[in-house]
């Protein structure tokens, strides 16, 4: 019993750490292209703390967004970074003399012992919302009270988190869409390992959509799987055609807002309260909600890799 | 004293080493990461504190919101990344507008 505390704490200790350590060497390595492999690897480190934390849905989140998609475009835009700016210009120093440094180390330091007295003061034992949650988790629709939470009980975050992913697109495509990235042929090993792969990320997607609604996963670890198969066809080398890129891939990017803006006016008709779902139909109204995000969040993180604006004529 | 709290001080003590880098870093791609890691940072405060709740199942409502905000990071990532390559494209250079590099 001792030796397995001893060791967890060892287990932490470490983990925490190399966390900061990871976190430092990201933000202050001479070589960009170092900085953001260090940056993925924070990424996966951060989805083992979700697991020591309990939260096994955030890890699955983390190691699909944080690590995966958020690295693909951190280095598509270093690849297309490295086409506009000359490379000599040297990334690493911090700017400002040594006295503005000085200053915001004594400034961030005060800021550390405010922070960590705060988190220090709070009541080491308090049960928050949980007891709520589980007192009307048989209400939901749900069994897995993270989803319950936010398909349920807060959708309104979950509507409007459609809707900022919808306004990223768009902030995109108005500014033209990105410079194209330099291109390589796909290499043949790209080409044959991502149809290997694809069926099993879809397959991968599927069943974390399924199962979201009893154990950990849901629309936005299903959503970031299928985004991710998305960039992997992307990378080798396929493209929507350009019919595709006209309404069909608009429908893609609006549906799960607009489910869940209509459902909303719905609720609010006959429930009178937004996205109260009446309790037979609550089941059925979150896997329906639930595959419609994950079709418009897979089609947003591909878009957003991308990067393209779908007018040609706009570009200019 | 239980191992959430010290996720939850590791938790602030990213966000500060963001926000270091975010201040003393001229080059926005480097600034973009500094966001990306004192977002981490008060992800792992909110689910740090969402444990307190000794042995029984966390709080998921912390969780729920650390999803989304997964989420929303991202997107804002891309976005900050397109105006970086917009701002690039028209000054040469990754760093805004009356900031010299030393």
């Amino acid at each position: 019993m001792d030796v397995i505390v001893v060791l967890e704490w060892a287990f932490d200790a470490v983990l925490g750490l190399g966390l900061l350590w990871l976190a430092w060497r990201t933000l202050n390595s001479p070589d960009l292209f170092k900085a953001i492999v260090l940056f993925i690897s924070f990424g996966l480190l951060m989805a083992l703390a979700w697991v020591r934390l309990n939260a096994p849905d955030i890890a699955l989140a983390e190691a699909a967004i944080g690590a995966g998609l958020t690295g693909a475009l951190l280095l598509a835009a270093l690849a297309r970074l490295r086409t506009t700016t000359d490379n000599t210009m040297p990334a690493q120093l911090p700017a400002g003399s040594w006295f503005q440094r000085g200053l915001l180390i004594v400034l961030l330091s005060g800021s550390a012992a405010g922070l960590g007295y705060a988190v220090w003061i709070l009541p080491s034992h308090t049960s928050g919302l949980s007891m709520a949650v589980t007192a009307n988790l048989d209400v939901s629709g749900a069994r897995n009270p993270v989803t319950a939470v936010l398909l349920n009980f807060r959708g309104y975050d979950t509507m409007l988190e459609m809707i900022v992913l919808l306004l990223a697109v768009l902030g995109i495509w108005s500014l033209g869409g990105l410079p194209p990235r330099p291109e390589r042929p796909a290499v043949a090993v790209l080409d044959t390992f991502s149809r290997f792969l694809i069926p099993v990320f879809i397959l991968a997607a599927a069943y974390l959509l399924w199962v979201g609604a009893d154990a950990p996963g849901g629309a936005f670890q299903a959503g970031s799987v299928l985004g991710a198969a998305g960039v992997l066809l992307l990378l080798s080398g396929w493209r929507p055609g350009v019919r595709l890129m006209q309404w069909p891939l608009r429908l893609a990017l609006t549906i799960g807002a607009i489910t869940f803006i209509i459902l909303g006016v719905l609720t609010l008709l006959y429930e009178q309260q937004l996205l109260a779902y009446p309790v037979a139909q609550a089941g059925r109204m979150i896997i329906l909600l639930e595959s419609l995000a994950t079709v418009s969040i897979a089609v947003t993180l591909a878009i957003l890799f991308l990067g393209e604006s779908p007018d040609p004529e706009e570009k200019k | 004293m239980s191992h959430a709290f010290a996720y939850a001080l590791v938790g602030a003590g990213l966000f500060l080493l963001g926000l270091y880098a975010l201040v003393a870093y001229a080059h926005l791609l480097r600034k973009i990461l500094a966001l990306n890691i004192m977002g981490s940072g008060v992800f792992l405060v909110l689910v740090a504190l969402a444990k307190r709740t000794g042995d029984a199942e966390p709080d998921p409502v912390p969780h729920a919101m650390v999803i989304t905000g997964i989420v929303v990071a991202v997107s804002a990532t891309a976005l900050a990344l397109a105006l970086m390559l917009k701002v690039s494209g028209k000054t040469g250079q990754a760093v805004l507008p009356g900031r010299h590099q030393d």
